[in-house]
């Protein structure tokens, strides 16, 4: 693995999260007004579901300088899709695909369910991924 | 593009103006200022008077998070005459400056991202209409405690048709059960006697006790419900209604066997103890023994400390005023009977305090203890119970008491209620009662449109409150029904027909049926049924030619907003 060398203390990875409106993002929010801390290249995109991210866009996301990808999934509680947590890991798995077509660790990708209070799982989530990052060094090598 | 400094709560922590500074050079940006609350009335009146004298076509506010002001500045763009789906919220207040207290210049850089990519995705929007849906007439209440069946008299008064659901065979909740309640003396049993004369009186409202909801589809204005009956055969009823009320209520905290000697004889609870007082006959007497000496110990099940597993950190409200209202009750049904309050803090707020004079005044005992050395109970002697406190409010000197009861004064704890959670999708919060939107605002609407929640399943709350926040919900409730219509998000799917050439795969992935073939030109495309979609875009990622998209989610936005927020910052 290339990374691996230059692994650099200042490094911060850059991780976007892909949340959903009622659900996931409800539960970033609660991280927040808890005054829980996660690093703060951490950003954020709500949507309605994580059912609807399109694969291209994890991997848009990475070719443009994002380290990783975390997709904050409403799992069983989502209100418009039952089988919402088979959609979304299939889209991880397309996406995680695509990456490896492209010479990317298909570990930049991630998912988990989040729910509405879910603050602690979520930092903790932040947390771990940047320290996987930080191991797998910058998707942008060079 | 505004950015707001909320008080502080934003600008403590992330540096507004170079955030402002910033971004003023993005493409389309005009007009970028800061605030010092961008939801103040004349802050909103700065914005109309931009977006009018510049004749601005999108806006984008920098504060919290849409679930609290989406709503308040799309109506300001509305009211500048600008369409309100070309408004951007940007939450740098719960996802930024308060998740980042410690570090000024890695939220000020966040900051910088996020209002950028809110700048790259307001340019990509369009002006949309919202869309209109016809309502059902009628609302659902599930509980009939005083809260709901005050909620189904009120609705019912509005002309609008009501359905209400008990699990019990019999309604009034909790209420029911009690005496003479604070602050009136009424007896709780004659006020839901009374309210249940007036649900009779009215033909709109049906009951149905010994039931129990089952399923739930639809959305706001038109939902389709089954409930389950007991009586008088067990069977299924299908109804339609345009919301949906929930008054579920709440449970009494159940001590742990030795929590301040529960399980002893003579440890009850707060309501047994009101049971014996509002029992017929002059005297106080317990399992046939006089009564002459009651112990009460407060906030037994509330206020726990923050150690605990899944401890109830919060204050059960009713109890303090419940409490002091017991020792007048007391002393009405037996003068010479002594009384201690063993209490750690008195909360008998606003007009309460004149039960607790009163308690005072007619000599009941009332010791402060330490929650770290709470009172113990024991058995003493000659069949009486021993109690030891430390007093602080005589510097910690011990005391034993010794008392026929002690009365355990319970706070109130979420009910179990699970299906019915899962079932209405229904937000449940950190202390396990449902949750609203907004404490203040929105204090009675959830998440899911069309679907409320008044008493003391919001949290504990006394009689008067839980009928407050009922009526309250009627009112939310009756000025959607009422209008007859309601006007959803447009943000629902869209085909390009030009892109698509009909392969069925994404219709197979909706399933509520909104994908459906049409004729385009001399091809079959798809189209999406607006009224059906239900904006999740759960159908977008199955088109390989990305003739599908998510209005305010479409794929040049997206990438317009990874865009942005990996650009770097100089
Ligand atoms: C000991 C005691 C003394 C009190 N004294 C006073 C007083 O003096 N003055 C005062 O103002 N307040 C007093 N209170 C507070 C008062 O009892 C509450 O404020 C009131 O009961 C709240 O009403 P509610 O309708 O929200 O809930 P509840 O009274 O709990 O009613 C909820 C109803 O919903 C039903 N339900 C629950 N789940 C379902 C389901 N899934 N499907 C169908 N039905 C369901 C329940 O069976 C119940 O009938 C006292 C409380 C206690 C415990």
């Amino acid at each position: 693995m290339s990374g691996q060398a230059g692994i650099n203390s200042d490094f911060s990875p850059k991780i976007l999260v892909f949340s959903t409106n009622n659900i996931s993002d409800p539960g970033i929010d609660l991280a927040g007004s808890s005054h829980m801390h996660y690093p703060p290249s951490v950003t954020v995109i709500s949507m309605p579901c994580t059912s609807g991210i399109r694969p291209e866009w994890i991997a848009y996301a990475v070719e443009r300088g994002f380290d990783g990808v975390f997709l904050a999934a409403d799992g069983e509680e989502c209100a418009y899709l039952p089988d919402c947590a088979k959609r979304t890991s299939e889209i991880v798995r397309r996406a995680q695909e695509l990456l490896e077509q492209k010479g990317y660790e298909p570990q930049r990708v991630r998912m988990s369910a989040i729910c509405s209070v879910c603050a602690g799982p979520f930092t903790g989530h932040m947390k771990e991924f940047s320290e996987a990052l930080k191991n797998l060094g910058p998707a942008r090598k060079g | 593009m505004y950015v707001c400094h909320c008080g502080g709560n934003i600008s403590d922590y992330v540096d507004v103006n170079r955030v402002v500074e910033a971004v003023r050079e993005e493409p389309g940006v005009v007009v970028a200022r800061e605030a010092m609350f961008t939801c103040s009335d004349a802050s909103q009146q700065e914005i109309i008077r931009d977006i009018k004298e510049q004749e601005l076509d999108g806006l984008v506010v920098a504060s919290c998070s849409p679930r609290l002001h989406l709503h308040t500045f799309r109506d300001v763009a509305k009211r500048a005459g600008l369409n309100p789906y070309q408004y951007t919220q940007v939450n740098i207040r719960e996802q930024c400056s308060w998740a980042h207290t410690g570090d000024r210049e890695g939220a000020t850089a966040k900051a910088i991202r996020l209002v950028r990519a809110g700048i790259a995705r307001t340019r990509l929007t369009e002006p949309l209409q919202p869309l209109k849906i016809d309502t059902v007439p009628a609302v659902l209440v599930v509980g009939a405690g005083i809260a709901g069946l005050r909620a189904a008299i009120g609705l019912a008064d509005t002309g609008i048709s009501v359905y209400v659901v008990e699990r019990e065979a019999a309604p009034g909740g909790r209420v029911a059960r009690l005496g003479r309640m604070y602050p009136h003396g009424k007896r709780g049993r004659e006020l839901i006697n009374q309210l249940v004369e007036e649900v009779q009186k009215r033909e709109n409202i049906t009951l149905f006790t010994g039931a129990g909801l089952v399923e739930k589809s639809g959305s706001i204005g038109n939902f389709q419900v089954r409930i389950r009956v007991r009586e008088p055969v067990e069977s299924e009823i299908g109804v339609q209604v345009g919301a949906i009320i929930v008054a579920t209520g709440f449970d009494l905290y159940q001590p742990r066997e030795g929590e301040y000697g529960f399980g002893l004889e003579g440890v009850i609870t707060l309501d047994d103890f009101l049971e014996l007082l509002d029992a017929p006959g002059a005297g106080l007497n317990f399992r046939g023994r006089e009564v002459k000496d009651v112990v009460y110990v407060y906030c037994v099940g509330s206020r726990q400390g923050a150690g605990g597993e899944g401890a109830n950190r919060y204050c059960s409200r009713y109890c303090c005023n419940a409490a002091v209202h017991a020792a007048s009750l007391a002393f009405d049904k037996s003068p010479g009977v002594r009384q201690y309050h063993l209490f750690r803090d008195m909360r008998t707020y606003g007009r309460f305090e004149l039960f607790y004079q009163e308690a005072l005044r007619r000599g009941a005992v009332f010791l402060k203890f330490d929650e770290s050395e709470p009172p113990r109970v024991e058995r003493g002697e000659g069949g009486k119970l021993k109690v030891t406190v430390k007093d602080l409010l005589t510097c910690g000197e011990e005391f034993e008491l010794q008392a026929d009861l002690v009365v355990l004064v319970t706070g109130m704890v979420p009910r179990e209620n699970g299906k019915l959670v899962d079932i209405l999708k229904l937000p449940v919060g950190r202390d396990g009662f449902f949750n609203e939107i907004h404490p203040k605002l929105r204090p009675v609407e959830t998440v899911v449109d069309g679907l409320f929640i008044c008493g003391t399943c919001q949290g504990p709350k006394n009689s008067s409150e839980s009928v407050a926040s009922a009526l309250a919900a009627v009112t939310q409730s009756a000025s959607i029904l009422k209008k007859g219509y309601v006007e959803l998000e447009p943000l629902v799917a869209a085909v390009d027909p030009r892109r698509c050439n009909w392969c069925g795969e994404c219709a197979g992935t909706c399933p509520y049926s909104a994908i459906e073939r049409e004729h385009y030109q001399d091809r079959e495309v798809a189209r999406v049924n607006e009224a059906v979609c239900k904006g999740c875009g759960g159908c977008v990622p199955s088109c390989s030619r990305g003739a599908l998209n998510l209005k305010g989610y479409s794929d040049e936005q997206i990438r317009a907003m990874i865009d942005a927020l990996a650009k770097e910052i100089c």
